[in-house]
């Protein structure tokens, strides 16, 4: 028995309503709900990733694809001279926009209104679900065709629809591969990262119905079989729902930025649009996406404009859809903004650069989070949204290297609400765990010099038993074994800088 | 309570009484180009993208568009082929070639190509502006067929992305075009021409 952080994971219980919920903060805003949508995994972050870790193919898929994203990401930021104004800009922007949300979120209301469109209001997962079921019903269709949403895939929209007899057909390119391969998302952008070409055939041969038994890994092949696949659903579809990367308060403009031009084909045929997005999302001033729509895609894709964006203010006669629906979702996002320090995580423009720079993710994969936000943003989003103690071991996601930090297009400090959270468990904490034993014995080591030369001492013991050896092994006694049991320990140096010194002045 | 109220009243606890007060700092304008210098730029970025550029003066519209057609479609193509946007001016019409007239916009798949001009263009990144005005069409005539040939004139180019939002009407159903449609899905590789158009032209006049 070791004592890792115990994440109290979604415990398949069936919320009846007025059910408890997962949990409160201390203001006693609720987090998101147990049981539904997708930010709990089913194992905790250090299992999982020892799991992963044993899997060769995907790191070396995740290492390809990372190494690719991050130089096209850095060519393109290299070129925009002002890029650190612009990202203060953006950072500025979104703490200002958190400041008045609930002014800004009326005014959207009332924009969208004004121009046909109706919007709902959704307290969280299992609400959104609901509106947007009971919308879909009242169309009549039994299929809606979806842009890719992290919004969506946080409520678990799709197994709401399916139960309630309603298809929902994945059309990004990635969020099909996953679909049709029942497997789940790993990237926030490239939701198939995971998967490398020959794997992505084999999805597709076995499940794509009259495919060309020809097919090769070519991926223009491949893209050209979705679109086949794709193009008569896109053609019948009726109703389709979209996530939104912004919502512009003054003037009730919804945009959604992609590439292959499924959002358009979503966006544009269907009679019906719904569209879920989370409360902050929304941005004041139509002018502010002049600064957003130049960060992220170069942030995101590593192009200067992905190829298609979007943008619809409520319904436009004889273009489009002509009924529009806005679900504005909570599902933990007002608990988010209750903290001062973790509140930042609530700016994220979901870009994903901060996955591709990880050292982290790269190893251990989008699955081993648990949750649709994987990465460094989902190590501190993931937990405040669903309350620190049912992803308990999220915050320990991290070498703390700074790296998502620099690369952020809003300059969001993860590695400060990284450790804010930490200490937020830590201080939860009834019964000691590795990491609180760790915190609270380093800070009162470092605090007493004499404790401070015999821990020098003990980490030069450390060396010995970890010679030739990549990690410290894991027979130190629990607690500590739990702790080390997932860290590469860097090897200590023969004598401490201490020591060194001492012997050299002493001659 | 309503859920409405329910969660703008969240936000107010969350946020307390003492609201930060945040100033947002001023981002720098785009660098200044001299008008040839800004088409060379666009062009240059354009065909980044792998779509197709071809120059000429505002005289030799019309001749550009047969060549860009006969590019993309190959030569032999019928102007029924080609679906043009209402508010396109006459003179840049394949002649013979029909008009959107509002059909079923799922029948506009039907045709091989579509003609259409800009509401504006950004140089620095490469973009295409559609607004849903007569001259752009509606969002699913630049959609369906296709090839793509859309004509840019010198005087609707700008220098970056929030001079072309300054000239652009937020309320209109707008599509920034940056190149074919593609994607990176596979192994990050980027493969132009998913469902939309494969084949983007543009005509560059001035
Ligand atoms: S935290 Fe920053 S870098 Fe990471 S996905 Fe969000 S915006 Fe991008």
């Amino acid at each position: 028995m070791t004592t890792t952080p115990q994440d109290a994971r979604a415990e398949p219980t069936p919320l009846a309503p007025g059910a408890p919920r997962s949990g409160t903060t201390f203001l006693g805003l609720p987090t998101a709900p147990r049981g539904v949508g997708h930010l709990r995994g089913t194992q905790s972050f250090p299992d999982a990733a020892r799991t992963a870790l044993r899997d060769g193919q995907l790191r070396a898929n995740l290492g390809r694809a990372t190494t690719t994203i991050r130089g096209k990401r850095a060519a393109v930021v290299a070129e925009v001279p002002h890029w650190e104004q612009l990202r203060q800009a953006g950072k500025a922007l979104k703490a200002a926009t958190m400041a008045h949300l609930d002014e800004h979120l009326e005014e959207l209301e009332r924009q969208v209104t004004a121009r046909g469109g109706t919007v709902h209001w959704a307290r969280d997962a299992t609400e959104a679900n609901r509106i947007v079921t009971e919308l879909v019903r009242a169309t009549g269709s039994d299929e809606v065709v979806k842009v890719k949403s992290m919004a969506t895939q946080e409520i678990g929209l799709n197994e709401a629809l399916e139960a309630a007899g309603i298809e929902a057909i994945e059309t990004d390119l990635a969020e099909l591969i996953v679909q049709l391969g029942e497997d789940s998302p790993s990237h926030i952008l490239v939701p198939a990262i995971h998967k490398n070409r020959s794997e992505i055939r084999e999805i597709f041969r076995r499940t794509i119905p009259g495919v060309d038994p020809g097919l090769t890994d070519e991926p223009r092949q491949l893209a050209m079989a979705a679109r086949t696949h794709l193009r008569e659903r896109f053609l019948r579809a009726r109703v389709a729902v979209s996530g939104a990367n912004f919502a512009v308060a003054e003037t009730g403009t919804l945009a959604v930025v992609e590439s292959e031009g499924n959002g358009r084909m979503c966006l544009t045929l269907p009679q019906t649009l719904i569209t879920v997005m989370g409360i902050e999302k929304v941005v004041p001033r139509w002018e502010d996406l002049g600064v957003f729509l130049q960060l992220l895609p170069r942030s995101s894709t590593g192009e200067r404009m992905n190829p298609y964006t979007s943008t619809w203010a409520g319904v436009t006669p004889g273009d489009g859809p002509q009924e529009f629906h806005l679900v504005l979702l909570d599902n933990g996002r007002t608990a988010v903004l209750a903290d001062e320090v973790g509140r930042e995580a609530l700016h994220c423009i979901r870009c994903s650069a901060c996955l591709n720079v990880c050292p982290v993710y790269e190893r251990a994969g989008g699955h081993a989070y648990g949750s649709v936000y994987p990465g460094p943003i989902g190590a501190v989003l993931s937990p405040q949204l669903t309350g620190v103690e049912d992803n308990a071991s999220l915050p320990y996601a991290s070498s703390l290297c700074g790296a998502c930090y620099d690369v952020c297009p809003v300059a969001i400090d993860i590695p400060s609400i990284l450790v804010h959270l930490r200490a937020e468990h830590v201080e939860a904490q009834t019964r000691p765990t590795a990491e609180s034993v760790a915190f609270r014995g380093l800070s009162r080591v470092m605090s007493n010099p004499r404790l401070w030369h015999l821990a020098q001492r003990a980490a030069g013991l450390g060396r010995f038993l970890s010679r030739g050896r990549p990690t410290l092994p894991a027979v130190l006694p629990p607690p500590v074994s739990a702790w080390t049991r997932t860290r590469d320990l860097p090897t200590p140096p023969g004598k401490s800088f201490v020591q060194q010194w001492t012997e050299e002045h002493r001659r | 309570m309503s859920a409405r109220d329910e969660v703008l009243g969240r936000i107010r606890t969350a946020l307390g009484e003492q609201r930060p007060q945040v100033a947002v700092p001023p981002v720098p304008g785009p660098r200044s180009l001299a008008p040839a210098e800004l088409l060379h730029l666009l062009a240059e970025r354009v065909e980044d993208y792998r779509a197709t550029v071809l120059r000429c003066t505002p005289d030799e519209v019309p001749a550009t568009v047969v060549r860009g057609l006969d590019l993309a479609l190959g030569a032999g193509w019928e102007p029924a082929d080609v679906v043009v946007a209402p508010g396109v001016p006459a003179a840049w019409r394949p002649s013979g070639a029909p008009e959107d007239d509002g059909r079923p916009a799922v029948q506009l798949a039907a045709f091989a190509a579509t003609l259409t001009g800009v509401a504006t263009a950004v140089a620095e990144t490469g973009t295409l502006v559609l607004d849903g005005s007569p001259l752009s069409g509606r969002r699913a005539l630049s959609l369906l067929p296709d090839v793509l040939v859309c004509v840019v004139e010198a005087a609707q180019v700008v220098p970056d992305v929030p001079d072309a939002l300054g000239r652009l009407d937020p309320l209109a159903p707008l599509t920034m075009v940056s190149g074919p449609s593609a994607t990176s899905d596979i192994e990050l590789q980027r493969v132009e021409g998913v469902h939309g158009p494969r084949t983007l032209v543009v005509v560059l006049a001035g």
